[in-house]
C-alpha cells in the first residue's frame, strides 16, 4: 500500500509565504494569550497549593462539594469534574492551608459523608506542593527546556555543518552570557529569552543555517503548544514539561530527516536550483514523515482516550506537538534554509570568498 | 570474499547474538509475572519496580529547620555560660539569647572584661565575639557561633533527623521505604503502599521532644492568661478530645520554663493497658542517669504537679505523691491504641534535633494506582494493535518483520527496566506507548528507502542492502535528538517524569537494535538462506 505516491511533487516551497503567515499568526496568538493571562496556567507542581482527588459512589455536583468545603474552612477552592462523568470523580484545588493536607482530606471526607449519608467518599489522591518547591521546579523546568535546546543546537551545527568547535563556542558564549545577565538578578524567563536571542543571532552571524532552521522550528512548536494550552486554559504541570521536551526531540527528528535528504540531494543534483532541491527533498521524505506521524498519533490518541485523567493532558500536548512538529518540519524548517541562503548568497556575491566544505549552492 | 559471502558468514553470529539477547531479556522479564518454584536461585528474581503513582503510596519532601537546631544549641550554651561565669566569679547582667542564634550580655565590672574573654576562649571555643561595646561603664558583648560550628550543627541536625525518621518508619513497618537526603537540608521519603497516610505523617513529622517540667502552682493561671506571666514561666496547653462528641477542649497550664528531664534519657517506651480504666498508656523507662534525675525531681517536689510536655503540649500533669525511684514513668492522655502505639515509636526512636516542615506531599491511593495500571495497559494494547495492523497493511510481509521487531522491542524495554531496577511510573507507561509509535519509525525510514531502490530497478538483495546502508545514518541522527531531550528530562525530572525519561531512552536504544539489527537478520534469512527472489513491501 502507498499513501503517498513515489513521484509526488507538491510545491511546498512555493507556498512558503502562506505558511509563514499561518505560523506567524499562530505564534503571535500564542504569545498574546500567554502574555494576557500572565504566563502559563501553572498547576500545583509549579504554583504550589493543594489538590485532592475524590471519588463518589453517588453523583454529586461541584456546588454541593464546595458547600461542604466551606464548613471545614476551605474557601476559594475550585472543584472540577475529573475524567469521565460516570467516574464521579472530582478534583478539589485550594491554596495551601494551615492544616496538613492529609488531615484536611480526612475532615472533608468525614463532612461529605455526614452530609450525604448514602454517598461513599474515597480520597484517591492528595498532593501538596509548598511555594518554595513550586518555584524551584519552575526554574528547573525552564532550565531543562533551555539545556535541551542548547545541546541540540550544538549537535546540529556539529553534525550538519561539521562545525563542532563553533557549536561548542556558541554554548560557551551562551553560558557566559547567562552568567553575566544572572548577576543582574533577572528572572529566569527573561534570561531564557535573552539566551534564545543570542543563540539565534549567533546562528545567523556564523551562517549556521541548519541549526538556525531547526531551532526556529522547535521554538515555533513549543510556543504554539504552550499557546494552545493557554487558550484552552489547561494546566501546565510537570508531565507537560516532559511532553514539551519530547516534542522538541520529535520535531527535530522530522526536521533532521528532511535536512539529511537535502544534503544528500545537494551533492547528487548540484546543477539544480536550491529551491527545487529543497522541495524535492521534502517530497521524497514526505511518505516517511506522514507515516511516522500517523503511527505516533495513533498511540498518543489511544492514550488520550483510554489513558485516564492523569495523563490526559500529557497526551493532548503530545497530539498538538506531533501535528505542529510535522507541519513545521515541512513548512518552517526547510523554507528557512532558503530564506537564509538568499541573504548569504547576496553577501557572498560581494565578498567572493573561498568556499568551505559544506557551502550550500 | 564477496559481500554475499561476508554476510553469510556473519549471519550465524548475528543470529546467535540476537537469540542470546532474547533469552537474557526473557529471563529478566519472567519474574514480573510471578516467580515459579523451580526458578533457579542464580537467576534474577526481581520484579519490575512500580512507582508510587502505580502501586499507591506516599511521597514526601521535608525540610529540616536546621536553624532551630542552632538556636537550641545556643540556648544550651547560654545555660552553660551562666554556670561558667558564676564559677569564674564574673558578674554579668542581661544574659539573653537574641535573634535566635546570638547571646548578649553585659559585664558589670569593666576590669573583668579580659577574664571574661579568657573564659570564652578557653571553655567556649565554638563561640566568637561578634561585637563588643566597651564605651559605657558596663561593657556589652554579643556572642555568636563560629560559622563552621553552625554549619556542623545544621548538618548534624539533618543527618540525625534522617536517621531518626528512618528508625521511626522501620518500627512503624513499611515495606521498602526509601528515605534519602536531598540537597542541603531536605529529606525525601517514599513510602509505597501505605494504608494510613495521615498516621504516617504524624509519626514522621512529630519532633517528639519530651520534657518534664513543673507546674507553677504559686501563681494564678488566670493572671497569666491576662498577660501577667511570672518570669521564668510559660503558658502551655493540654488538648483533650472528648471521645464521644469529638469536641476539642484546651486546658491552659502555667508551667515553669526549666526542663528537669528530657526524652534523651529514655531507654524504652511501650504501650500498656491500664487494668482499671482499660485505657492504653505509654510506659517509659529511663537510663541510669535519667532515673537518678527523675528520683531527684520527684523527691524534691512531692505534692507538686509534674507536667509531661511533648512538643510544647502538656500531655498530663499528675501530682507527685512520693519520690519515684526505679526510673519508670507513664504517660497517659486519652489515647487510642494507635496513638499510644505511635507515641511509643517516636519516643523510642528519639526526638528530631530540629523540627521538620513538609514542603511537598503526594499521596496516591492504591485503587487509583490499580486504575492507572489498567488504563495504561489498555491504551498501550489498543494503540499497539492499531500500529501493528497499520504497518502490516502498509508493508505486508515486511510489515510482519517490523512488527516482530516492535514486539521484541517491548520485551527489551521490560527486561531493561527489571535489570536496571528502574521504576515504572504512569508517564513511564506513556513513554513505552510513545516508543511503540516511534520505534516503527526506523523501519519506516528503511522500508521507504528499500522501495525507492526497488523502483530504481535493483534486485531485492541490493535494494535491502542499499536501503539499510543509506538509512542508518539518518536513523542515528534522528534518534540522537530525542535521546538528548530524554537525557535532559532525566536530569530535571522527579519521580513520575523521571520514569518517562527512563522508558523513552531505553525505548529509543532498544528500537535502534531491533529495527536495524534484528529486522535486517530476518531479511537476510529470507534473502540469503531461503533465496527468496521477491520482497513483499
Amino acid at each position: 500500500m502507498e499513501l503517498i505516491k513515489p513521484n509526488i511533487n507538491i510545491d511546498f516551497i512555493g507556498k512558503r509565504k502562506i505558511a509563514f503567515i499561518v505560523s506567524l499568526t499562530l505564534v503571535i496568538i500564542s504569545i498574546a494569550s500567554l502574555v494576557m493571562k500572565g504566563g502559563p496556567n501553572y498547576g500545583i507542581d509549579f504554583a504550589g497549593g493543594m489538590l485532592i482527588q475524590v471519588k463518589f459512589s453517588q453523583s454529586i455536583t461541584p456546588g454541593d462539594i464546595k458547600e461542604v468545603l466551606s464548613t471545614v474552612g476551605v474557601e476559594n477552592a475550585s472543584v472540577q469534574q475529573f475524567g469521565d462523568v460516570e467516574n464521579k470523580e472530582y478534583l478539589i484545588r485550594a491554596e495551601k492551608s494551615s492544616e496538613a493536607p492529609e488531615r484536611l482530606a480526612e475532615k472533608i471526607k468525614g463532612n461529605l459523608e455526614a452530609t450525604y449519608t448514602d454517598n461513599k467518599v474515597e480520597i484517591r489522591r492528595v498532593e501538596m506542593v509548598g511555594p518554595k518547591v513550586g518555584k524551584d521546579l519552575r526554574e528547573k523546568a525552564l532550565k531543562a527546556l533551555f539545556a535541551a535546546i542548547l545541546l541540540i543546537a550544538v549537535y546540529i551545527s556539529g553534525r550538519f555543518e561539521l562545525k563542532w568547535m563553533t557549536g561548542i563556542i556558541i554554548a560557551m558564549a551562551l553560558l557566559i552570557a547567562i552568567y553575566f545577565f544572572s548577576m543582574f538578578h533577572m528572572n529566569i524567563p527573561t534570561l531564557i529569552i535573552i539566551a534564545l536571542l543570542v543563540t539565534l543571532g549567533l546562528c545567523v552571524y556564523l551562517e549556521l543555517r541548519y541549526a538556525l532552521g531547526a531551532i526556529v522550528a522547535l521554538i515555533h512548536d513549543v510556543i504554539i503548544t504552550m499557546g494552545i494550552f493557554s487558550l484552552t486554559d489547561k494546566e501546565f504541570t510537570l508531565p507537560i514539561v516532559a511532553a514539551l521536551l519530547t516534542i522538541v526531540g520529535y520535531s527535530l527528528n522530522d526536521t533532521i530527516i528532511v535536512y539529511d535528504r537535502i544534503r544528500e540531494n545537494l551533492r547528487k543534483y548540484h546543477k539544480e536550483a536550491y529551491d527545487t532541491i529543497v522541495n524535492k527533498s521534502i517530497n521524497q521524505t514526505l511518505s516517511r514523515t506522514i507515516l511516522t506521524s500517523v503511527t505516533t498519533l495513533m498511540v498518543v490518541v489511544a492514550v488520550f482516550i483510554f489513558g485516564g485523567g492523569i495523563i490526559h493532558d500529557f497526551a493532548f500536548a503530545m497530539i498538538i506537538g506531533i501535528v505542529v512538529g510535522t507541519y513545521s518540519s515541512i513548512y518552517v524548517a526547510s523554507p528557512i534554509l532558503i530564506l537564509l541562503r538568499k541573504g548569504t548568497a547576496a553577501k557572498r556575491a560581494i565578498s567572493r570568498r573561498g568556499r568551505s566544505k559544506f557551502v550550500l549552492r | 570474499m564477496t559481500l554475499k559471502e561476508y554476510q553469510l558468514k556473519t549471519f550465524k553470529w548475528r543470529v546467535t547474538l540476537i537469540l542470546a539477547i532474547i533469552v537474557v531479556a526473557c529471563v529478566y522479564v519472567f519474574p514480573s509475572f510471578g516467580v515459579p518454584a523451580w526458578w533457579p536461585n542464580l537467576l534474577p528474581a526481581e520484579k519490575i519496580h512500580l512507582g508510587l503513582d502505580l502501586q499507591g503510596g506516599m511521597h514526601l519532601v521535608l525540610e529540616v529547620e536546621s536553624d532551630k537546631a542552632v538556636e537550641s544549641a545556643m540556648e544550651r550554651i547560654s545555660q552553660e555560660l551562666k554556670t561558667s561565669l558564676i564559677k569564674a566569679k564574673i558578674r554579668y547582667r542581661d544574659l539573653d539569647r537574641i535573634n535566635g542564634d546570638k547571646i548578649r550580655l553585659k559585664i558589670l565590672n569593666p576590669d573583668q572584661t579580659s577574664s571574661f574573654e579568657d573564659v570564652i576562649k578557653e571553655s567556649f571555643g565554638i563561640l566568637e565575639i561578634a561585637s563588643k561595646d566597651t564605651s559605657g561603664d558596663k561593657p556589652a558583648f554579643q556572642l555568636a557561633l563560629k560559622e563552621e560550628e553552625a554549619r556542623y550543627i545544621k548538618k548534624l541536625a539533618v543527618d540525625q533527623g534522617l536517621e531518626t525518621i528512618r528508625n521511626r518508619i522501620d518500627q512503624f513497618g513499611v515495606s521498602e521505604p526509601d528515605i534519602r537526603p536531598q540537597g542541603e537540608n531536605r529529606i525525601l521519603i517514599q513510602l509505597p503502599g501505605i494504608k494510613d497516610p495521615k498516621r504516617a505523617i504524624e509519626l514522621i513529622g512529630k519532633t517528639a521532644l519530651l520534657e518534664f517540667k513543673l507546674v507553677d502552682d504559686e501563681h494564678s493561671i488566670e493572671d497569666a492568661l491576662k498577660g501577667i506571666i511570672p518570669p521564668g514561666d510559660e503558658v502551655l496547653t493540654q488538648v483533650e478530645v472528648d471521645p464521644v462528641t469529638k469536641q476539642e477542649r484546651r486546658i491552659p497550664y502555667l508551667i515553669k520554663k526549666r526542663t528537669y528531664l528530657t526524652g534523651e534519657y529514655l531507654t524504652d517506651a511501650r504501650v500498656q493497658i491500664d487494668s482499671q480504666y482499660n485505657e492504653p498508656y505509654v510506659s517509659i523507662e529511663f537510663d541510669k542517669k535519667g532515673g537518678r534525675l527523675f528520683e531527684q525531681v520527684t523527691g524534691a517536689n512531692v505534692k507538686k504537679r509534674l507536667a509531661i510536655v511533648l512538643d510544647g503540649n502538656v500531655y498530663s500533669a499528675p501530682v507527685i505523691q512520693e519520690k519515684i525511684s526505679g526510673g519508670q514513668a507513664r504517660i497517659t492522655g486519652n489515647f487510642t491504641t494507635e496513638e499510644a502505639h505511635d507515641l511509643a515509636i517516636v519516643l523510642r526512636a528519639g526526638a528530631l534535633p530540629a523540627p521538620v516542615k513538609i514542603l511537598e506531599e503526594r499521596t496516591v491511593g492504591p485503587s487509583l494506582g490499580r486504575d492507572s495500571i489498567e488504563s495504561g495497559i489498555y491504551s498501550m494494547v489498543t494503540g499497539g494493535v492499531f500500529v501493528v495492523l497499520f504497518i502490516l497493511i502498509y508493508y505486508k510481509g515486511s510489515g510482519l518483520i517490523a512488527n516482530t521487531a516492535l514486539f521484541l522491542n517491548i520485551i527489551l524495554i521490560a527486561a531493561a527496566l527489571a535489570a536496571f531496577r528502574a521504576t515504572l511510573t504512569l508517564p513511564g507507561i506513556a513513554g513505552i506507548i510513545l516508543t511503540i509509535g516511534m520505534a516503527v519509525d526506523a523501519n519506516v525510514i528503511i522500508f521507504e528507502r528499500i522501495r525507492e531502490e526497488i523502483r530504481l530497478g535493483k534486485t531485492p538483495r541490493a535494494a535491502v542492502e542499499g536501503g539499510y546502508s543509506k538509512a542508518i545514518l539518518t536513523i542515528l541522527d534522528a534518534n540522537v535528538t530525542t535521546l538528548i531531550a530524554a537525557l535532559v528530562l532525566f536530569q530535571f525530572g522527579t519521580g513520575p517524569v523521571k520514569g518517562f525519561a527512563v522508558t523513552l531512552s531505553i525505548g529509543i536504544l532498544a528500537s535502534l537494535f531491533t529495527s536495524i539489527i534484528v529486522s535486517r537478520v530476518i531479511f537476510d534469512y529470507f534473502l540469503l538462506q531461503r533465496r527468496v527472489k521477491e520482497i513483499s513491501i
